[in-house]
């Protein structure tokens, strides 16, 4: 196997008391859609800036092609695509300077520049849009042309923090359709989510984090295959039931989690489990089988939702 | 066709410095094209408003100022501090407000440093703008003054650079100082210190006017500098002083920019 693109190894990150990263080690190979899974607050921005050399680390190593972010900022930087969580296009210009400037940012020649933009406004699908100033465009379009600016430069490494974010869910799917071609033309891809549907689409590969530590890494069916079982059978009884019925649930399947609405029930045959709760007359008021997602890693692995 | 890291390579990797503070210059250019003039216009037009107002309407009851060894007319005697003060006010205005908003609002500095550019050609740059902007008022001002036949001599063109130092002190000091203010309130300290320094820097009258104590003071900020070197030159005499600024305002921006974003 060929050299990691990214190396991290024992990565810490300390603000004052408080431990945002408590070292994570992990390697992105070149050409892989690398993600780092978590809720809000477990540490997934910070490792992005640290990856994208605009953060310094408490402890730890991080080499970025051979190079310490740190001492190489500006070399690392050009070889970076950086898509931050939230869009900071430069709202006094329009769509195709946007593009522009960016790349003069980065000291590419006028003339490479001015193809780029072709190339760039069709694959983010802004080609109507290119004189509009930014501020008209809608938030799946932003998210677009932040993306096409980040590839100005034709980068190594994408960095992707939250992607999907705030967009409604068609825009979600343009966008992971977008993702999703870059990722067949051998871009490496590193993002960030709290969306176990974005992780599974776009990831090869993943570590699921929360509280600066990782707590599991693998593919994403690897992960689901390892952690929970094939299914799922999601049960409710209303919110005053769900915790009286529980004890008895328990003996039907090999693991259960009991959540504020909802009673998911692990097993391999969620229909027959189903079948089997009818029988000893529990009724439920109501219920849906469904295959094992991330969702279920991390609630077996954290005991908490993604998403609160 | 170079590529973005084989630009990056081929020159010496500085945390603090990548080549390009043009690159600023160029997106300042490409969004003050689209902009509107008003705020442009307005900061020129504030000086020539001044010396109407005060020159020849306060002239009149003046009549002559003397100041060292000479006596000149009152409009003449105040044309180069308002000269002075209208480059302070193009140089302020982009680095202090304007630099606010992409601090803080548009957050443009921190999309600038995702980049390989370092935060010292985001310093350079900006203050060049600013003097830039400086420059084109105080142009301005001369050609209205001129037009009015306020100027002693051809030399007073020798004043377009003075003013010029007067634009770059200020604008690399105002952006330094704005790096420390958080919220629009604080912004607020400047207006309050810009005021009376531009009413009482002896741009209107002589400040031997003052006592022993004040005229000291006076003599301690920046703008009267700046004034007093605008005017040497209008009338011929030569003096210095604002290249501390410059020195100082760079240094404490750049590191003020690396402190706040590259944390």
């Amino acid at each position: 196997m060929s050299k990691p693109l990214i190396s991290v190894r024992g990565l810490t990150k300390k603000f004052g008391d408080f431990t945002a990263v408590a070292g994570i080690d992990f390697d992105v190979a070149k050409g892989e859609s690398f993600g780092l899974l978590g809720p809000n607050g477990a540490g997934k921005s910070t490792t992005m800036r640290i990856l994208a050399a605009t953060s310094t680390r408490t402890s730890g190593t991080v080499e970025i092609l051979d190079k310490d972010p740190e001492q190489f900022g500006p070399l690392v930087r050009a070889h970076l695509g950086v898509v931050p969580q939230q869009d900071n296009l430069d709202g006094e210009l329009t769509v195709s300077e946007n593009l522009y400037i960016y790349g003069r940012y980065f000291g590419l020649s006028k003339k490479f520049i001015k193809g780029k933009i072709e190339e760039l406004l069709e694959f983010a699908q802004l080609e109507e849009k290119r004189d509009v100033k930014v501020e008209a465009l809608s938030g799946g379009m932003k998210r677009r042309l932040t993306i096409a600016r980040g590839l100005v430069s034709e980068p190594d490494i994408l960095l992707l923090d939250e992607p999907t974010t705030g967009l409604d869910p068609q825009a979600r799917h343009i966008l992971w359709d977008r993702l999703f071609r870059l990722k067949e033309q051998g871009v490496t891809l590193v993002l960030t989510t709290h969306f176990m549907d974005e992780a599974e689409q776009l990831c090869d590969r993943l570590v699921v984090m929360d509280n600066g530590a990782i707590m599991a890494e693998g593919s994403p069916s690897g992960l689901i295959k390892q952690y929970s079982s094939k299914e799922v059978l999601e049960v409710r009884f209303g919110s005053d039931r769900n915790k009286e019925v529980a004890p008895q649930l328990a003996t039907m399947c090999e693991r259960m989690e009991t959540l504020p609405d909802r009673v998911l029930m692990y097993t391999e045959d969620g229909e027959a489990l189903l079948e089997q709760i009818m029988q000893a007359k529990l009724h439920p008021t109501t219920s849906l089988v469904r295959r094992s997602s991330l969702e279920d890693v991390f609630l077996r692995l954290t005991g908490r939702t993604l998403i609160e | 066709m170079k590529t973005a890291v084989q630009i990056a390579e081929s020159r010496k990797s500085s945390a603090m410095y990548a080549g390009r503070p043009w690159v600023l210059l160029e997106r300042g250019w490409i969004a003050f094209r689209s902009t509107n003039w008003v705020p442009v216009v307005t900061g020129f037009v504030e000086p020539v408003l001044f010396l109407l107002a005060f020159g020849y309407g306060m002239g009149n009851l003046v009549g002559d100022v003397t100041t060292g060894s000479k006596t000149i007319d009152y409009t003449l005697f105040i044309a180069p501090g308002l000269l002075a003060n209208s480059a302070m006010n193009g140089a302020i205005y982009d680095s202090t407000w304007n630099v606010f908003w992409k601090l803080n609002e548009s957050k443009l500095y921190k999309t600038m440093l995702s980049t390989p550019l370092g935060p010292l050609d985001i310093a350079l740059g900006e203050i060049t703008w600013a003097l830039i902007r400086g420059l084109v008022y105080s142009l301005g001002f001369l050609t209205v003054v001129t037009a009015l036949g306020l100027t002693p001599s051809f030399w007073a063109i020798l004043a377009i650079p003075a003013a010029s130092l007067v634009a770059f002190g200020f604008a690399s000091f105002g952006m330094a100082i704005t790096s420390f203010f958080k919220t629009y309130q604080q912004m607020g300290f400047i207006n309050i210190v810009l005021l009376p320094m531009t009413l009482f820097s002896g741009s209107l009258y002589p400040i031997s006017v003052y006592p022993d104590w004040l005229e000291k003071l006076i003599m301690a900020l920046p703008l009267w500098h700046g004034i007093e070197m605008v005017r040497a030159f209008w009338f011929g005499d030569l003096n210095s002083g604002v290249l501390i600024h410059i020195a100082t305002g760079l240094f404490v921006t750049s590191r003020r920019l690396r402190a706040l974003f590259l944390r």
